[in-house]
């Protein structure tokens, strides 16, 4: 018991204020781009080939934020020209087109279906889905758990029965293997509910795109609600997400 | 021994100097070395013309490798030498459609079509989403009862499938069923642009994003005669110790949380926190993806985040020390934890338990101190000394393991300090590679031996990507865990391996 206190006292509270007052992540984060539209097609050009995700656009100087996993190789290819990485973490988008973008999106918590604010906002129930990626989207979304983000504070909590959730949270490409599983939970979660697609994986394939063994689109199978980009979306984009989504 | 080929860690050699032997003297070689203390490292087919080909590295304080051409069919050890081979040459037949002669046990692994186009072994034809045709182990009599978990589980975890045969309480059989993570990685690889390898590797399995990658980048520099700074080597180095303690520390707390002794479930996840986010100041990215490329790192670590590295450790350090005596001292912990999903020692050595999971057992081998990479040929390695084989022996080794790769980052910034102004960071770009080569990387993850194998054809292209995660060992020896333990032990005994469904899954 002694030990118990001991170590309490050392470990003090840890959580995060993160809302109410700004949190700042190191300055190596790569979070929003921001992107100089006035940038040489050449140097624009360069960084797109250099893209592993393929999902800058040269000729509309733009980046899909779906596929991107803020690899930061253009960047350093462009030297910073034509795209530079902030450490704004807030990336949330509603609609999947908002994600291809020339450094600005939408303010999220303005979204077209305020509804779900009105019955999700003091509760949101989710059943997490892991459906073929690399298992950092699944334990970034877990820390959230963690003394330091305390997501139940929120009144946000990760459920085991899909019949006690209010929609499904889906990280992945989701695999020809989990497909069945994946809808199988969707239809298990009463209405109405709401979609998540979490990181690049479930958004357009991220790093498997191509793959015959994969569907590699959450919404080819699903009408998705909310998309979090990341490879994986940093613990706090999830959680802007969230509160700004349904709160 | 004279037909096998000794090889060097991470060394391309030319293609035409692996030794190719008549497919009897190949099963030959094979079972007398693995027989004598010899482990696998990798056994698997690729198609070369029209003919298939075997292909095995193996070791014992060496290297080894050796191949053979074989028709449609081939003959199983799995029976007859050791189980080492099992999964293997299961794989071989899911990938191939070759047909292990006198397999046991001849099921699916991973539920796909395979490469080649060959009738199926397994006579599934992949119309059907999982579950698709296959049979599970099972146990006939009165009072037996089946239990059948997943694939999607009660928590935010991957997806896996587990039959478990009991009597009552007691578990007589656990069989473990996975694929669903199937992204076909080792098929899609060879025909990508080289920019999108790294990306891979670091996504093979998300918790190990260094260590495949590593792999993955030791093998292309191989190939390709890239030389590595000796800086970039240090912070290389550092990354994959950091990548080890995360993970155990992670889940030192989830063992806790699963003895309900929530106190240090809540300090040591946060703590974690601490060491993904060093990494992230290393690199940006809180599993250090991006950091690892051929040739080198994407970023140095300048005085800043040398200065921010040394801080962290000097304060948590001790926290580490203070939560892990509470953990380890509590008798409520003992209890659950002594004797708990017991793997005896032979039964280890059987199966070819690998990384602190076969440390636990018993089994010494650490790839660091056998087949060292980057900086391990002068660092210290540890030694542990509770081999019971229990939940107690791998959180133990872990909790050593933690101590000691603290240690092992404290003497590698101190030799990196001559290094901070002179590195440079590289960037990515394509390399050309040798042609008709033959490479095999290994590097011990923080779950153990992660090992890829690459060759490329006449032309410099790849022609098979062969990639081995720790787990694909080590799942076996949590089912084993599981024989004649209560089933409400299986979270603890499941998380005291903590195994990758992805990394296996590829
Ligand atoms: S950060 Fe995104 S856009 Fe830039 S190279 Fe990487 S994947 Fe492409
Ligand atoms: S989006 Fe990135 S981090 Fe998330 S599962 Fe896919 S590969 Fe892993």
């Amino acid at each position: 018991m002694l030990k118990i206190i001991r170590n309490k006292l050392e470990q003090g509270c840890k959580t995060t204020a993160y809302p109410k007052e700004p949190i700042s992540l190191y300055r190596r984060y790569r979070g929003l781009p921001v992107i100089d539209k006035n940038c040489h097609t050449d140097i624009v050009s360069r960084c797109a080939a250099i893209c592993p995700q393929d999902c800058i656009d040269s000729a509309d100087k733009t980046i899909d934020l779906g596929r991107c996993t803020f690899c930061g190789h253009c960047e350093t290819a462009g030297n910073g020209g034509f795209v530079r990485f902030s450490q704004n973490f807030e990336m949330g988008a509603a609609d999947r087109q908002d994600l291809i973008t020339d450094g600005t999106l939408p303010i999220l918590a303005a979204h077209a279906k305020q509804h779900f604010k009105k019955l999700f906002g003091r509760s949101l129930q989710l059943r997490q889905v892991s459906a073929a990626g690399c298992n950092s989207c699944e334990a970034d979304t877990n820390v959230l758990n963690t003394p330091f983000f305390d997501l139940s504070r929120f009144g946000i909590d990760f459920v085991a029965s899909p019949r006690h959730a209010d929609g499904i949270h889906v990280t992945g490409p989701i695999s020809r293997n989990m497909k069945q599983a994946l809808l199988d939970t969707y239809d298990a979660v009463p209405s109405p509910k709401v979609v998540i697609a979490s990181g690049c994986c479930s958004i357009s394939g991220g790093p498997f795109y191509g793959s015959e063994e994969i569907v590699g689109d959450l919404s080819s199978l699903l009408p998705v609600d909310l998309y979090i980009p990341g490879c994986p979306p940093h613990p706090l984009t999830t959680l802007h997400a969230l509160l700004s989504y349904f709160k | 021994m004279d037909n096998l080929l000794e090889i060097q860690n991470g060394i391309a050699i030319s293609r035409a100097s692996v030794p190719q032997v008549p497919s009897d003297v190949f099963f030959k070689s094979l079972s007398e070395f693995v027989k004598n203390e010899g482990y696998i490292v990798q056994f698997f087919a690729y198609q070369e013309e029209r003919s298939y080909r075997l292909l095995a590295v193996v070791r014992n304080t060496r290297l080894f490798v050796i191949g053979t051409e074989v028709g449609k069919t081939f003959r199983s050890l799995t029976g007859a030498v050791s189980e080492k081979f099992h999964l293997f040459e299961r794989e071989i037949a899911e990938q191939f459609g070759l047909k292990p002669d006198g397999h046991p046990w001849l099921k699916m692994v991973r539920y796909h079509k395979n490469y080649t186009g060959e009738k199926d072994v397994f006579g599934n034809h992949y119309q059907d989403d999982i579950p698709g045709n296959y049979p599970y182990f099972t146990v006939e009599g009165e009072s037996i009862h089946e239990v059948a978990v997943g694939p999607v589980h009660a928590g935010i975890i991957e997806p896996g499938h587990f039959r478990f045969q009991c009597a009552g309480e007691e578990v007589l059989h656990l069989e473990i069923q996975l694929g669903y993570q199937h992204r076909g990685i080792e098929k899609m690889l060879p025909d990508l642009p080289q920019k999108r390898l790294p990306i891979i590797g670091e996504s093979i399995a998300g918790d190990t994003s260094i260590g495949h990658n590593l792999c993955l980048c030791q093998a292309l520099e191989a190939l390709a005669d890239i030389p590595v700074d000796r800086g970039a080597s240090i912070i290389r180095t550092i990354a994959l110790e950091l990548e080890r303690i995360a993970n155990h520390i992670g889940d030192l707390g989830a063992l806790s949380g699963d003895v309900a002794f929530n106190p240090p479930a809540a300090y040591f996840g946060r703590i974690r926190g601490d060491f993904l986010n060093l990494l992230q100041v290393l690199c940006g990215n809180r599993f250090g993806k991006s950091l690892v490329r051929p040739g080198g790192v994407t970023q140095v670590i300048g005085e800043e985040q040398l200065r921010i590295i040394r801080e962290k450790l000097t304060e948590i350090t001790p926290e580490i020390e203070h939560v892990c005596d509470l953990l380890f001292t509590a008798h409520t912990v003992q209890a659950r934890f002594e004797h708990t999903g017991t793997v005896t020692e032979a039964m280890a050595k059987d199966l070819g338990l690998v990384g602190f999971a076969g440390r636990a057992c018993g089994i010494a081998y650490d790839a660091r101190i056998s087949f060292p990479t980057e900086c391990y040929a002068e660092l210290p390695g540890n030694s542990n000394h509770v081999t019971n084989g229990d939940v107690n022996s791998r959180a133990t080794v872990r909790r050593e393991e933690v101590m000691h790769s603290l240690k092992l980052i404290g003497l590698l910034l101190d030799k990196y300090e001559v290094f901070m102004d002179s590195l440079i960071a590289v960037q990515m770009r394509d390399h050309d590679l040798k042609p008709d080569a033959f490479v095999v990387t290994i590097n011990e993850g923080w779950r153990g031996e992660i090992s890829h194998c690459l060759l490329t054809d006449g032309k410099g292209k790849l022609q098979r990507y062969k990639i081995k995660d720790p787990s694909f060992h080590n799942w076996t020896g949590l089912a084993m865990s599981l024989r004649n333990q209560e089933i409400s032990d299986f979270p603890l005994c499941n998380k005291s391996y903590n195994l990758s469904y992805c990394g296996f899954d590829l």
